[in-house]
């Protein structure tokens, strides 16, 4: 049943990529429990507005959990403490009346603050413009029924294909690595019969460029896994590993 | 000025190829020369810009979002249509092309759907190469499922995510391109107006939303595949960055409006629980597969879903439409939902709901089928709503979803204005008055990957352009005007946000143009909005400034064309005098309430041409002619 909470919010404001940046603090109250975390914060922000003052900036966009624009640190947990949910699926029945929350962006040297939540996560753009994808022009393809894939590793596929992009992974990573992320991809199209004349090129262009961009490397915390709202498992991380250790050996076989 | 939608002669199966045997050529060299911009990266957008970009040309593209993989094309569940036929259960080009048609209450255009019936064939073999993860059986076979308005199962799927597969597929092809440098990406910038200089489209102009400067952008061709306008309504299943500002812009530059009174609503989504309410939930129509609606017999029925007995249960789609039952095409089965609540059978605490029953599914197939079919779409009801569908049937209520209107295109996608081609939900030609589930996906993808690199080609072949830049008057005077309006936004400092005035706009739009119309609700509402606008502009409050990080100016701009925008929709409501598909006017309905079609008079295109805010605008009709399907009165009993 519906009914209304009241909540402190110690909410990270920065305007700019320069300004060093602080916590303030707001009052939530009359929430009601069915709204969403960002609904909530919807209601926040309506009220600064009509004191004339500038809203809280987040990236939202889809609200269901798919888009993968959304996503602060609640309490020190990306996306907040709900498993496998993304911050605008998270609803207020989670929390309790009188609970505070501190609400903080992404924290990465790879992913730069723009504005209180907003952070700028082109780095996962250009490590997917290096490589992340199958050449493939568009044209006459070849008929998809001559290519069959036993429907187990179309599954498994599918479970690394599901990642959104968010970037929870590296807020919760303590090396702000990107593993989860890049080893999605690779485990994708490393498991289809489509993937395979690249797979070994894009292992290690995937992560040189990942390297580059400034994530750091994966020491096993598995913070990533517990964070994702789309339960992509670091086994993608062993395969992504496996793969690149091959990759490297052949490479250097062949000179 | 008439329209010509340039459809080729000839029989409707060999149209399209004849067509492309006689289109003008680019030759490859002379490819490079020709900047294409192209607006919006959804599956329209990106497809088509990966696609040109291989083809030569130079591809500038734009997204409003952060990265152009989260276009709301993500958020698509359900599936994508393709006539594989690969259940050999009788499915052809001619039989998609005829669903489509019939499903659309015959108000597309014969000769596109034919065309887009016949790509879907080519789509699912590109994805598929891509390495997009369809749903497989266990011989390693592409897996179908059956969807609304169709007798076969022809939908591809990857669970419930299959926009976001498929976007994704896109999405990469777009960014070998990036990664190749062939194509200039430029993320988190809002298309604020097209500019035509001799009557071509030639350019953009954008804000640059980080840094909030005015950009110019000069090409030779604009595309836009910007997405449909159901946010009028404020609440629908829509992202939230979704938005007209763009169609609308090119509209008042002069492009055609077509249909603008098609909106669909669909039947299931998560009903509205309350005013801080930010947007609506779809649960795929793949659920209706194995779910059963239903509603009480009695009125006011409180007792909990699982505690009426079976006799006491009206499933009333099974009782109205045996032939179709549940999967009866979405305009009927939001509007039977409608008339159920109106008459007092909806359930739940606000009674606008219905059920949604899986327990006879679960039965018959076990717990563990449905929940690798819809485990992720339950896993979100229980999310959302806190009940757990599993043991309870979900409660649903038909949201604004899709727009079949958009604006008008000719058979190559170009609009009335040369040079400025509209792909994807943004144009208007495929899907007539309602458009069939799994549709969307088919033609965004037809349209990028498969139409526009052959159409394109042959404007650019057949039209002399001049070389402009953006220091071209025409630039200067488009990116002051935008500048000038950002800035009377921010200076109103009124009292009500810009979400309180898109709530009442949207609110007023639901209640009188929504899924039931009428000629004294749309006269009232075409009487409101006009004074909603001026107080908008009078007691807005947008705070903070120009050249930083706005949401809530990014958020002003595009409620200010909302309010312009809406009065155009409800005109077209107001002049369309019958009911098809997703247009219901209640004046017009069979005895037993289906939607009356009046084909004597309405059977053509609305395309409307824009004059003065404030001010009807003005009609020009393209007559639809149907050669191949004969219009009948739609029955799925």
């Amino acid at each position: 049943m519906e009914k209304t909470i009241n909540l402190t919010l110690k909410v990270w404001r920065q305007a700019n990529p320069q300004d060093a940046g602080r916590f303030e603090v707001y009052e939530a109250h009359d929430i009601s429990t069915d709204a969403s975390f960002l609904e909530m914060l919807d209601v926040v922000n309506e009220r600064l507005e009509r004191e004339g003052k500038e809203p809280i900036a987040f990236d939202h966009d889809c609200r269901e959990g798919i888009c993968g624009m959304c996503g602060a640190v609640i309490n020190g947990q990306a996306h907040g403490a709900e498993k496998e949910t993304t911050l605008c699926q998270l609803h207020m029945r989670k929390f309790k009346n009188g609970d505070t929350l501190v609400i903080e962006p992404w924290r990465s040297k790879a992913f730069p603050i723009i504005k209180d939540l907003v952070v700028d996560r082109s780095a996962f753009d250009r490590i997917i413009a290096s490589g992340g994808y199958i050449t493939v022009r568009t044209g006459q393809a070849p008929e998809a029924h001559t290519m069959l894939v036993p429907q187990p590793n179309a599954e498994k596929s599918f479970d690394a294909a599901a990642c959104i992009g968010c970037g929870a992974c590296v807020a919760a990573c303590p090396n702000a690595s990107a593993m989860l992320f890049v080893s999605a991809k690779i485990s994708q199209l490393a498991l289809l019969p489509q993937g395979q004349p690249e797979r070994w090129d894009r292992v290690r262009i995937m992560v040189e460029k990942m390297d580059e961009e400034g994530f750091g490397n994966c020491s096993n915390h598995y913070e990533c896994e517990a964070a994702c709202p789309k339960n992509i498992k670091v086994s993608n991380i062993a395969r992504l590993n496996r793969d690149h250790l091959w990759a490297s050996i052949r490479a250097k076989l062949r000179g | 000025m008439s329209l010509d939608s340039k459809i080729p002669g000839g029989p409707i199966a060999e149209r399209w190829t004849r067509h492309k045997a006689d289109m003008k050529l680019v030759n490859p060299a002379n490819k490079r020369k020709f900047t294409v911009l192209v607006v919006g990266t959804g599956l329209a957008g990106a497809s088509a810009a990966a696609t040109l970009s291989e083809l030569g040309y130079r591809v500038k593209a734009f997204c409003i979002q952060d990265s152009p993989r989260r276009a709301h094309s993500i958020a698509a569940q359900g599936g994508i249509n393709a006539a594989k036929n690969y259940q050999n259960d009788g499915d052809s080009v001619y039989r998609l092309f005829y669903d489509t048609v019939k499903g659309g209450d015959f108000r597309s255009r014969e000769s596109n759907v034919y065309r887009l019936a016949e790509e879907s064939l080519n789509i699912i073999d590109q994805c598929v190469a891509q390495g997009v993860p369809f749903a497989r059986e266990y011989g390693g076979l592409l897996d179908n499922r059956s969807f609304g308005g169709a007798q076969v199962s022809r939908t591809f799927y990857a669970r419930g995510q299959t926009g976001q597969q498929l976007l994704l597929g896109a999405y990469g092809a777009l960014m070998k391109e990036i990664g190749r440098g062939n194509v200039e990406m430029y993320p988190r910038r809002e298309m604020l107006d097209l500019v035509v200089i001799d009557g071509n489209a030639r350019g953009i102009v954008c804000r640059n939303l980080i840094t909030g400067a005015i950009e110019s952008y000069a090409g030779d061709a604009v595309l836009l595949a910007t997405g449909g306008y159901s946010t009028v309504f404020y609440l629908s299943t829509n992202a939230k960055a979704c938005n007209v500002t763009a169609a609308w812009r090119a509209h008042k530059r002069g492009a055609f409006f077509a249909n603008p009174c098609f909106t669909q609503i669909h039947p299931t989504c998560i009903p509205v629980h309350g005013d801080y309410q930010s947007k609506l939930t779809l649960m795929s129509e793949s659920l209706r597969n194995d779910g059963r609606i239903w509603v009480p017999k009695k009125t006011d029925d409180k007792r909990p879903a699982n505690d009426i007995p079976e006799d006491e249960r009206d499933y009333y789609l099974e009782r109205r439409y045996p032939a179709f039952g549940n999967l009866v095409p979405r305009d009927i089965a939001s509007r039977a939902a409608k008339e159920m609540c109106d008459k007092g059978l909806g359930v739940g605490a606000t009674g606008m709901a219905v059920y949604l029953d899986f327990a006879e599914s679960i039965q018959r197939l076990g717990r563990d089928t449905i929940a690798a079919r819809y485990g992720n779409l339950f896993d979100m009801y229980e999310k959302i709503v806190g009940e757990d569908p599993y043991t309870q049937p979900m409660m649903i209520f038909p949201a604004p979803h899709y727009t079949m209107g958009g604006l008008w295109v000719d058979y190559h996608l170009m609009s009335n204005l040369p040079g400025l081609h509209v792909l994807g939900e943004a144009n208007f030609s495929d899907h007539g008055a309602n458009r069939l589930g799994a549709s969307a996906l088919m033609q965004g993808l037809a349209d990028g990957y498969f139409v526009i690199p052959y159409t394109l080609g042959h404007y650019f072949g057949s039209t002399s352009l001049g070389k402009v830049d953006t220091d071209h008057p025409e630039f200067k005077t488009a990116a002051t005007q935008a500048q000038e309006r950002t800035q009377k936004l921010l200076a109103i400092n009124g009292k009500r946000t810009v979400d309180d005035f898109h709530r009442e706009l949207g609110h007023l739009l639901w209640n009188h143009c929504g899924m039931a119309r009428n000629k004294k609700g749309l006269n009232e509402a075409l009487e409101k909005i006009p004074a909603i606008r001026e107080e908008f502009w009078e007691n807005v409050t947008v705070p903070g400034a120009a050249d930083t990080l706005n949401q809530s100016l990014e958020k002003a701009g595009r409620v200010a064309d909302f309010l312009e925008f809406a009065e155009l929709l409800v005109h077209d409501a107001l002049h369309r005098e019958e009911s098809c598909g997703g247009h219901f006017r209640e004046e017009h309905q069979t005895e037993e309430g289906e939607a009356l079609r009046n084909d004597e008079e309405f059977t053509y295109v609305a395309a409307w041409e824009h004059g003065e805010v404030g001010k009807k605008p003005k009609l020009h009709r393209e007559a639809l002619e149907f050669e191949e399907v004969k219009p009948s009165t739609r029955s799925y009993k």
